[in-house]
């Protein structure tokens, strides 16, 4: 049944990314992500991971496309057309991907419950977890917060140094500033 | 290369196709807002990688209900180890392979709190053996038991997400920045400018 949901997904999916790869106009390609991201994070809803397609349809779709749009407001709208159509880049991202899938040929099947990644390690964390949470039912959070902690400070950490690193590079310069906007008005 | 082969890895051959759409994008335009969206396609391919395999066939998410955590925890045990025994003395064979094959799988695990193993031992202490596998094999038919897909995967692209939009707000910056210094932000033009210079 849920395969049903999943084929026409993933062909949406890849039909997006070949329209962005292929789109001039900045604005609409940003947009095209948007959806890009929300088709991801409802494929992430088929595969059973709430936690993963809330995070990515906030984040992936809100917060990127707000930002990127903002980015847009700052620069420039329109990607120009190129001399020649790339070759190169196109067969060297042929042969990346033709010799990715034979590595797929080695890959357990999807939803195999016996592939190594469901084996290790011990899934018994899941009861565990119950457990030291005291019956906290959602057991994504319970890694997260307690098994992964140390994992999540440091994600916190990157954000903040990000935060701080983008405050550097977009601050103005008083007086530099005012220099650079009184040439420009006598230029 | 047969129909089982195909449909079995169908998902990871589009997750390896958008990759690579986005690692042209990367590579094949010089604009440099475009190479972000590249960039992004690529991250979520990623993410998208590893939720698959994450996912056990007929699993639902790793949301334990309550009614599972709260005593039904005799089902729990049925689902575990036992059930072998409760199978094996009234099921064919492929119904004990079935047992056995859950057994291994993964998070396959009813939730059992300290509770529910308290009820459990005293229906031990009390009803006999025979009739405790007969119990056990009654409820593992009725209760149909539940398989939680992995949660690791989550929990490791759930970092990866806030990870990524830190990275990409950090490329927007300095894409800002590169315009308010050269003026452009196709590749290059800028390397021009830099060798005019």
């Amino acid at each position: 049944m849920s395969s049903l949901i999943d084929f026409p997904i993933l062909a949406l999916l890849a039909i997006t990314a070949v329209t962005i790869a292929r789109m001039r106009d900045l604005w609409a390609a940003i947009m095209f992500t948007g959806i890009y991201s929300f088709l991801s994070a409802s494929w992430m809803l088929i595969l059973d991971a709430p936690d993963v397609a809330f995070t990515e349809a906030a984040v992936g779709a809100g917060i990127a496309t707000v930002l990127m749009l903002s980015t847009l407001a700052l620069t420039g709208k329109k990607d120009r057309q190129l001399a020649h159509a790339p070759i190169m880049p196109f067969f060297l991202v042929l042969i990346t991907g033709c010799v990715l899938v034979y590595g797929t040929l080695d890959m357990p099947h999807f939803g195999d419950p016996n592939a190594p990644i469901q084996l290790h390690p011990n899934p018994s964390f899941v009861e565990k977890s119950q457990h030291d949470m005291h019956g906290l039912p959602n057991v994504v959070t319970a890694v997260l917060a307690s098994y992964r902690g140390y994992d999540t400070l440091g994600e916190t950490t990157v954000v903040l140094t990000a935060g701080i690193a983008v405050m550097i590079i977009l601050r103005k310069e008083k007086d530099d500033g005012d220099q650079e906007a009184s040439t420009e008005t006598i230029s | 290369m047969n129909v089982e082969q195909i449909v079995g890895l169908y998902n990871y051959w589009i997750v390896i196709f958008l990759m690579m759409t986005g690692f042209y994008i990367v590579i094949a335009r010089q604009n440099m807002i475009k190479s972000v969206i590249g960039l992004n396609i690529f991250q979520t391919s990623v993410f998208l990688l590893y939720i698959t395999m994450g996912k056990v066939n007929g699993g639902t998410a790793p949301i334990i209900p309550p009614r599972v955590a709260n005593g039904h925890a005799a089902n729990g045990h049925a689902a575990n180890g036992h059930s072998t025994n409760g199978h094996g003395t009234n099921g064919p064979a492929d119904v004990l392979e079935h047992a056995q094959t859950e057994h291994a799988a993964a998070p396959v695990h009813e939730a059992v709190n300290e509770a529910g193993e308290h009820a459990h031992s005293i229906a031990e202490e009390v009803l006999s053996p025979l009739g405790e596998i007969a119990r056990q094999a009654d409820l593992t038919s009725q209760a149909e038991p539940l398989i939680y897909s992995n949660p690791m995967p989550s929990v490791l692209m759930l970092t990866a997400i806030v990870v990524g939009i830190a990275t990409t707000s950090l490329a927007l910056a300095l894409i800002v920045r590169i315009r308010e210094e050269y003026g452009t932000i196709e590749e290059d033009k800028i390397l021009e400018l830099d060798r005019d210079s």
